[in-house]
């Protein structure tokens, strides 16, 4: 078995989330390849090469791959990925935008989002947000599949040392233009790696207010999310959202600041370690999945907390 | 120019599933079902761009039983003109209803195909894009801003860092995310006119589509409870359970 893992990256730099990913595929077990398809990710290769396991790195640089435009990467996926038994992408954006389209070329179903590797057909998957969890067993012949992050623990960033070999294939549908992109910038951490996320609701009543998540992220070297409800306020970014339809966090500690936890935003923290709630009502669902639970007003919670730590 | 939308029968989004007790799929008896909502955002973006006249005729499509009449009926209340239903008992495995739908779209020929972003049941969160490798067109994933400019489709996507635009030649395909739009209510005389709309009914085998099993569920058990937690009274023995009962911080 050959596994063919598809590095989640900006050009720059490789995303934490495809050692995660390299980490599902040593679960499966099998030699391990990772593909780099982008332009001028020379440094990407050379990162993604020293993974602790990984056998062999395929770079796919050109014109065609920059913004990892689907029409144009899934055709490359599935035409190297007809040799190998498993072909997996961490449940990105882009993982979840080119992994369907590669299977459906390869006349396959993708199995989404798996939290654990049973054995190398059969996966573990959540559904209904969360909800149930399910085993699926697979009879594609190529395994299709996307990986949550937050489902396996890291490998080592460093330690491997497999060859570099580039790939001529360029393939570009010319149906497909990119226009432009808007990323928020931030110096905290990234939401779905940090080990600490401090998140605000509807209950910080303005944009301003997440001033003080931010002091208290910075204290604690923390990232800074968000409900639905305070994004659909236009307090912060929509890329901030933790939830169903958000991200997917499972850090060491996740201090929910007012908000209720409907189940959407439940589905996409409730595997944090620790979980902290501060809330004025204490009827809140919330508490029912918080280790600690604060029963106060967030405005004099949050500053005396920043202090404390 | 006509649009098709993609709409599935899933459960009501604020239904608390339960796992059967043979632990061999979540009870659907007698649960509420309802339009799965990622679909009701392209229903709705489907009928905002007839409004603005870009589209000429917004036609809504199903897979499924016989059942998810009551959705396209929904969608017809909602302002979409006809409905289609591909009819199957069968499990809904996402290749296989991406390939009854493209060919329902080789039928109708339409230059957008609208989905929502993912079905809140099995939440694969393929269909649309399966959909755009088997008819051989663009696709734009997590949509929050649908445009049309100089015959291509201009689409805003919500990324993981944020947003990013495409263009997209026609027929394009395009998955709708939360933030497009806020869906209308269907008022009563439109569910009342929605009833006399057509409603075409296509037994699945009929398509010629070359469908087949591709995974099998072998159960599904609830996720595992969280123990239950305490309630601190004040920031100082917060911080103090953090650090040296957690050892978190």
């Amino acid at each position: 078995m050959t596994i063919l893992v598809i590095a989640e990256h900006d050009n720059k730099v490789l995303a934490p989330a495809t050692l995660n990913t390299v980490a599902a595929a040593a679960k499966i077990g099998g030699d391990v390849h990772v593909l780099v398809a982008g332009q001028g990710a020379g440094a990407v290769a050379e990162a993604a090469a020293k993974i602790a396991g990984v056998a062999k790195v395929l770079a796919a640089d050109n014109a065609a791959y920059a913004h990892q435009l689907p029409e144009n990467v899934a055709p490359l996926v599935a035409e190297l990925g007809k040799g190998y038994s498993h072909i997996l992408a961490a449940a990105t954006s882009n993982g979840k935008n080119i992994l369907p389209r590669v299977a459906a070329a390869l006349d396959v179903d993708q199995i989404s989002e798996i939290i654990s590797v049973e054995s190398a057909d059969t996966f573990k998957r959540p559904i209904y947000a969360g909800n149930a969890i399910a085993t699926v067993q697979s009879n594609a012949a190529v395994k299709v599949i996307t990986v949550r992050a937050t489902g396996f623990d890291p490998v080592a960033a460093e330690g491997g040392s497999a060859a570099v070999e580039a790939v001529g294939a360029a393939h570009d549908a010319g149906i497909s233009s990119f226009v432009n992109e808007e990323l928020a910038k931030s110096d905290r951490p990234e939401l779905t790696a940090a080990k600490i996320v401090v998140s605000g609701g509807r209950g910080m009543q303005n944009g301003d207010n997440f001033k003080h998540l931010y002091a208290l992220a910075d204290k604690l070297g923390a990232a800074v999310g968000a409900s639905r409800a305070a994004v659909d306020a236009g307090f912060v970014p929509n890329d901030m959202q933790v939830g169903q339809t958000g991200k997917i966090v499972a850090p060491q500690l996740y201090i929910a600041v007012g908000i209720s936890g409907a189940i959407q935003h439940l589905a996409g923290m409730k595997d944090s370690k620790v979980i902290v709630a501060i809330n004025k009502d204490e009827e809140a669902p919330i508490f029912q999945v918080a280790d600690y639970g604060l029963v106060a007003d967030l405005f004099e919670a949050i500053p005396e907390l920043e202090r404390l730590v | 120019m006509k649009v098709l939308v993609a709409v599935k029968r899933a459960i009501d989004p604020n239904v608390k599933v339960r796992v059967k007790a043979d632990g061999s799929d979540v009870e659907l008896n007698g649960v509420k079902m309802a339009l799965n909502p990622f679909c009701e955002i392209a229903v709705e973006e489907a009928i905002r761009l007839k409004e603005k006249g870009l589209a000429s005729e917004v036609v809504v499509v199903s897979v499924g039983t016989s059942a998810a009449q009551e959705q396209l009926r929904t969608a017809l209340a909602l302002g979409a003109d006809r409905a289609l239903l591909v009819e199957t008992d069968a499990v809904l495995e996402p290749l296989n209803v991406a390939k009854y739908l493209s060919k329902v779209i080789d039928q109708e020929k339409p230059q957008l195909i609208l989905f929502g972003k993912q079905a809140i049941d099995q939440e694969n969160n393929q269909v649309g894009q399966m959909v755009a490798q088997l008819i051989g067109s663009g696709q734009a994933t997590y949509a929050s801003a649908v445009d049309h400019v100089d015959g291509q489709w201009v689409v805003e996507r919500e990324v993981d860092g944020g947003s990013q635009v495409v263009a997209l030649a026609m027929p394009a395909v395009v998955t709708c995310d939360l933030r497009l739009n806020q869906p209308r209510y269907a008022s009563l005389p439109n569910i009342m006119k929605a009833k006399k709309k057509p409603l075409e009914i296509i037994a699945a085998d009929t398509l010629g589509a070359s469908v087949k099993e591709h995974a099998r569920l072998l159960g599904v058990v609830p996720p595992a409870v969280r123990k239950a937690g305490i309630n601190v009274g004040s920031v100082a023995e917060l911080v103090d359970k953090l650090k040296n009962v957690a050892g978190v911080i």
